[in-house]
Parts: structure tokens; C-alpha cells; sequence
């Protein structure tokens, strides 16, 4: 789950993270009268899932609060690549003397924790990372021992900070590991890291992504669920609990695994079709999960032909039958289907469709041969 | 011979009294697998069709000379369940469950790196290990494998895993062993570690590799297959025409530098010598070849 800014501010600020006065709103009044608060300059930021938010339009910097409510007005609703702008985040501007980049996030090949940090941030970090990797001073740390103070500051002292800025970004360090772990995030990264000209150390910007496998210790995440950016085909599979992406094509996709699933679409990109989505229903489907993934595809207009492929493991094929028979019952499914089942008890689930295949529900051998008959259906 | 497992591996299952434990536990059994034991700490002394239940992993292992466990608990319970079989000196832990958070995976990972390196970790979010014919451990429909050699599979994929037996023995090759090592951040098995696993491994004779976007696990295995094997490799890498996924931020691509789109996996294998295929229809074809040459 991707936070927004001013999700991640107040993330951060959970854990004594030193982040600017502001607030968020939906709203021209409300932002005046949050800048009229926090006491003027105030920057106004566009709160969207997506980068490049300065050069957009999508951040000004506000003097008064005619200037205030000035620049509120055009970046609410302003599009940025896509993304609209629902909510603004408004907090005091900041002197900044210096700024730097720091990160923490799992390092899947040295299976530990690594943080990052580098006297040249505030830009593309990734142009560092290639251009300059010296300049990134690089931690990793064992999750069973975690970031200690000395080993900190040895990483901070690396880094070649302003040696000013050392005790300060020690303690925000040592916070945001704190906040990456015990928030089980995938990742925090401040970027820019500010030194102040009075000294003080702050976090000017908060990208924060939290493991949604964490939810069941974090009840208090499902709050994220609502400006995580879906859409409307997306939004009605995520209430359905269905591991969903869509994509442009008219061959609606229905697979158990994520290999699978992502295997199908190649496939049916290889014989000449377009999927018109990704859609892994996962190990144990049922029936109402089989109903849900095929409501969820009937409704997208663009699908002209649906490929169940389904390899049975923990889903048994007497279920996925089942779960289709009853589905076609529910719902009036709009488009032919072509189902390829194997696995555990596809026996069974091959005997239970048998009786009610026709134009409408097909059933093939292998993986190719459905997917060449779910794209000549689809034209 | 086979890697990890043989018909003489016997098996604790923990979590053997709930419903996906039961059924999949059974069906191993049913397969010729030692379930010789469960572990409930409430169900102790009672019996799942005849298996016994214990209280804890250690007494299990103490009653059965169990040596590998099998964990079918749900996501929230997996970190002590692996820490619990590793303290008790289990060799092979294999942890089917799906959803446990990254951080648990990173701690216990590096808990049994440490403290218990004679301990491997199979998973989790994985469908197991099947060497056909002999031991069944997790959710594999056996009747899918053809037994014998000379192919050993590994996989990150369940359901590819699958389709990859099932490819093999429509061409009528059979499998020494074939691992899933499931595809969460922190696989406590690598393709590194069954590679190295299957080129010791006599009766394995060539070896076929599935992987998947993200990640940089299959450059890793292509630079250890370059530098390392002798035996020859097949492979497939799932999302070849995926659009690009979520990026996690610039921390996620630098760690990642450039790597992990199945085009890049690809690149990579095919430059170690191994034979990519489009589809895993594909990849089957071109390892029955391999397997005509040998």
C-alpha cells in the first residue's frame, strides 16, 4: 500500500520524526485557513500517487493568503499524468540550508535490511545511484539485531553530511528504522532529508509503501485503502478481495497463482489476443470467489471472450467447476467462456462441466489451444 | 536420488488439524509421504485418521524420529511455528502458507542463517517439494509427476510449477525432484541453493528453472549457472508481456538496478547458456530436447 504525502508526514510524525506543521484538505477555504494557522510561507502540495508534482504545477509556494487561496484553487483538480488532484497538503515553508536522501527498505539478495543515505539528495536519487554510487553510504542490517546507535553513526559519518547535520540525522535515522519495522513498511524514504541553517535536522518529504500482508497487526491500515489508486474495474475486485490488474485488451483473464495468471496473459499475447486483465484468484478458490472473479470481468465492457485457466494445487477442480456453474447462475455472463482445467481433481471438475458445455462454455486441453480459442472468439 | 527429501524423510505436520492441513496432510500420506505426525498444543494425544497429535514439534520428533516439518498454519502464527521446528532440530521446515508479512520473513530468515544454519527453510508461500514416487510434502496434485529422472525442477512460481510437471510428463520424462520455492521476498530457499543441490545430485541430469518478474533472483542464478554447472537448464520467466508493475519507490530501483523485468532474466539466462522459452509449453519442448541429447 502506497501512502500519499501527507499519510506518510503523519506516519512519520507517529514516531517522533521531526515533519512540517500543515494539514490536508479537499478544499479552497479549508486550506486558507490551515495556512492562516501554521503562519505564513506556506507550501501547498498536490497530494497524487505519482512523481514529477513540481514541474506540473502540482507545488507552489504561497506569501499570503490571497496567494494562498490562489494557488489551493489550481492545483485542486489539476490532472497530473492521469492522477487528479482530490486532496492538498499545506505546511510551513522550510529555510533549507542542505539537502540529503535516506531510505530504508529490504534488499531481497542480501536478504537483510538496507538503508541508504547521501549528502546529494533532493534530486533523482537513481541519477546518483548511476552517475555517483560513492555518494550513497549504504547499511545493511540484520533484522534480528537490528540498526544499533553506534553502527548509525558510523553509517551517518560515511554519508560525509554536514558534520553539523550528524546528530540530528542519527536521531531521525534511528526513528525511521524504528517506523520501518515496527510499521512493517516495504519502504520509508525522505527525500529531501533537510538541514536547516539553525542546524535542525527534518524530514521535508515522506514516501512511505507498507506491506499489506501486515494489515491483520495493523487494523488501523485500512484507513490507506481508500486513496490507494484503482480503478473502477480495479476497485470492485479489491472489494472482492481478488488479486486484480486491468489492462487494455478483450480477452478477460481468470487464473490461480500469479505465475499463472501472468503466464496466461503472455500466452495470449503470443497467439495473437489482448488481455483485457490480470486476475489471480488465488491458492483455495471456492465458488464465491469463482463467482466474484467472473462478475468482476462480465462487468468490464471491453471483454469479448473470458480464458479460465486453472491448474489445480490447493485449488481442486471440483470447486472451480462448481464455482463456474454456480457463477453462470448468478450472474448473466455476457461472453463466451473457454475454460482449460488441470490438477488436483480435474477429473472430477471436468466431469461436473461436461453436461453443460456449449457455445457459451468451452473446454479445452492445454493452455494453447484455450488461449487460441479465447482470442478468435474476442476477434 | 533426489534433493532434500527421500521416501525415508519423515514428516511433522504442524497446523495437521486444520482444514488445509488435514486435506493436503492426508493426500500426502495417501502419496507413500512419512506423515508420521501433527503438532496442536490443544489436540495433544488425539488422532487425525490415525496420526498422532502432539503437543509441540520437539515431542513429536522425540515419539517419531521425524526429521522435516511441514507448516500449514495461518500467516500470523508462521514466524514461531518456523522458529519452534528449527529449536527443536528440525532439518527441513516447508512453509506452505501464503500472506505472512515481509519483516517476519526477513527476521526468520536471518534467525535461521544464524542461530540454526543446519536448519534449511523451504517457502514460505510455497507449494513444496515433491521428489515422485518417493515423498510428497505440500500441495502438489502427485499424479501430475512422473517419477524417475532425469529432470530436477525448480520453480517461484506454484502454479508454473505445476504446469511444468505436467509439460514433462506429457512428453513422458520423469523427475528426480522438484522444488517451489515460492515467490515472496524472502524465499528461504534459493534457485541458487537447488541448483547447486541438482548439480550435486547424480541422478539429475538436466534441470529446468521457472521464474518470474521482479526481483534479481534469476541474474543471480544465471551467474552462478555460467560460473558453477555443468548440467544443462531450461527455463521459462512469467510477465514477459506484463506491463510494468508498481514501482516501489527509488530505494526499490536501485537496490534492483535495472534488473528484474522478464526481459532482463531472460537476457541474462540465455547469455549463462540456459535455453529460454517463450511459454512454458515452450520451455518443456526445449528441455526435451535437452533430454534427447543427454
Amino acid at each position: 500500500m502506497d501512502l500519499l504525502e501527507y499519510q506518510g508526514k503523519q506516519f512519520f510524525a507517529q514516531y517522533g520524526i521531526p515533519v512540517s506543521d500543515g494539514e490536508a484538505t479537499d478544499n479552497v477555504d479549508d486550506a486558507v485557513a490551515i495556512a492562516d494557522r501554521v503562519g505564513y510561507p506556506v507550501v501547498i502540495k498536490a497530494q497524487v500517487h505519482t512523481g514529477g508534482r513540481g514541474k506540473a504545477g502540482g507545488v507552489k509556494l504561497a506569501e499570503n493568503a490571497e496567494e494562498a487561496r490562489t494557488h489551493a484553487s489550481n492545483i485542486l483538480g489539476l490532472d497530473i499524468k492521469g492522477h487528479v488532484v482530490k486532496t492538498i497538503w499545506v505546511e510551513l515553508a522550510s529555510d533549507i540550508a542542505e539537502e540529503y536522501y535516506a531510505s530504508f527498505t529490504l534488499d531481497r539478495s542480501a536478504k537483510k535490511h538496507l538503508g541508504m543515505l547521501s549528502a546529494e539528495g533532493g534530486v533523482e536519487i537513481e541519477t546518483v545511484a548511476e552517475e555517483n554510487p560513492d555518494a550513497i553510504a549504504k547499511v545493511h542490517i540484520d533484522p534480528t539485531v537490528g540498526l544499533t546507535e553506534d553502527q548509525c553513526r558510523s553509517w551517518v559519518e560515511a554519508a560525509n553530511l554536514n558534520p553539523q547535520a550528524n546528530d540530528g540525522a542519527v536521531d531521525i535515522l534511528m526513528k525511521l528504522y524504528t517506523a520501518y519495522v515496527e510499521g512493517d513498511a516495504d519502504l520509508v524514504e525522505i527525500n529531501p532529508l533537510i538541514l536547516k541553517p539553525t542546524g535542525e535536522v527534518h524530514a521535508l518529504d515522506a514516501k512511505v509503501s507498507l506491506d499489506g500482508n501486515a494489515t491483520y497487526e495493523h487494523p488501523d491500515y485500512s484507513k490507506y485503502d481508500a486513496t490507494q489508486p484503482r480503478d473502477e474495474r480495479e476497485e470492485a475486485a479489491h472489494a472482492k478481495g481478488l488479486q486484480y490488474v486491468g489492462l487494455e485488451g478483450s480477452v478477460g483473464v481468470i487464473a490461480n497463482g500469479a505465475g499463472l495468471a501472468m503466464s496466461t496473459v503472455d500466452v495470449i499475447n503470443q497467439v495473437g489476443g489482448k488481455p483485457a486483465n490480470f486476475l489471480d484468484i488465488g491458492g483455495g478458490a471456492n465458488a464465491d470467489v469463482m463467482s466474484g472473479a467472473l462478475e468482476v470481468i462480465n462487468n468490464d465492457p471491453a471483454v469479448k471472450a473470458i480464458f479460465i485457466n486453472i491448474f489445480g494445487g490447493i485449488t481442486r477442480g471440483e470447486e472451480v467447476a462448481n464455482g463456474i456453474i454456480e457463477a453462470m447462475n448468478r450472474v448473466n455472463i455476457d461472453s463466451p467462456i473457454v475454460i482449460r482445467l488441470d490438477g488436483t481433481n480435474a477429473d472430477e471438475g471436468r466431469a461436473i462441466l461436461q453436461p453443460h458445455l456449449n457455445d457459451s462454455l468451452m473446454m479445452e486441453p492445454t493452455m494453447l489451444d484455450a488461449a487460441r480459442k479465447a482470442a478468435e472468439l474476442a476477434g | 536420488m533426489s534433493i532434500f527429501v527421500d521416501e525415508n524423510t519423515k514428516v511433522v505436520y504442524q497446523g495437521l488439524t486444520g482444514s488445509q492441513g488435514r486435506y493436503y496432510g492426508l493426500l500426502n500420506a495417501e502419496y507413500g509421504t512419512q506423515v508420521v505426525a501433527g503438532t496442536n498444543p490443544k489436540k495433544a494425544g488425539t488422532d487425525v485418521e490415525g496420526i498422532p497429535i502432539y503437543a509441540t514439534v520437539a515431542e513429536a520428533m522425540e515419539a517419531t524420529g521425524a526429521t522435516a516439518s511441514c507448516i500449514f498454519i495461518p500467516a500470523p502464527g508462521v514466524q514461531s511455528a518456523v522458529l519452534e521446528a528449527a529449536e527443536a532440530g528440525i532439518e527441513f521446515i516447508v512453509a506452505i502458507t501464503e500472506g505472512v508479512p515481509a519483516h517476519d520473513e526477513a527476521y526468520f530468515f536471518n534467525k535461521l542463517r544464524n542461530d540454526f544454519p543446519n536448519t534449511r527453510l523451504l517457502g514460505p508461500n510455497c507449494p513444496g517439494i515433491i521428489s515422485p514416487g518417493k515423498c510428497n510434502i505440500g500441495i502438489t496434485a502427485g499424479h501430475i509427476a512422473k517419477p524417475g529422472g532425469p529432470v530436477g525442477i525448480v520453480s517461484r512460481s506454484g502454479t508454473l510449477t505445476y504446469q511444468a510437471l505436467y509439460e514433462l510428463k506429457e512428453k513422458g520424462i520423469g523427475v528426480t525432484t522438484c522444488v517451489g520455492i515460492g515467490g515472496d521476498p524472502v524465499p528461504g530457499t534459493s534457485f541458487i541453493d537447488c541448483l547447486a543441490a541438482f548439480e550435486a545430485d547424480p541422478e539429475t541430469k538436466a534441470v529446468m528453472m521457472i521464474g518470474e518478474i521482479g526481483g534479481s533472483a534469476e541474474e543471480e542464478a544465471a551467474e552462478f549457472i555460467k560460473n558453477n554447472m555443468s548440467k544443462p537448464v531450461s527455463s521459462y520467466v512469467a510477465g514477459v508481456t506484463a506491463p510494468p508493475g508498481k514501482k516501489m519507490g527509488h530505494a526499490g530501483a536501485i537496490v534492483s538496478g535495472g534488473k528484474g523485468t522478464a526481459q532482463a532474466k531472460m537476457e541474462a539466462l540465455a547469455d549463462a547458456g540456459v535455453k529460454v522459452g517463450q511459454n512454458p509449453t515452450e520451455a518443456g519442448e526445449l528441455m526435451a530436447e535437452i533430454v534427447a541429447n543427454l
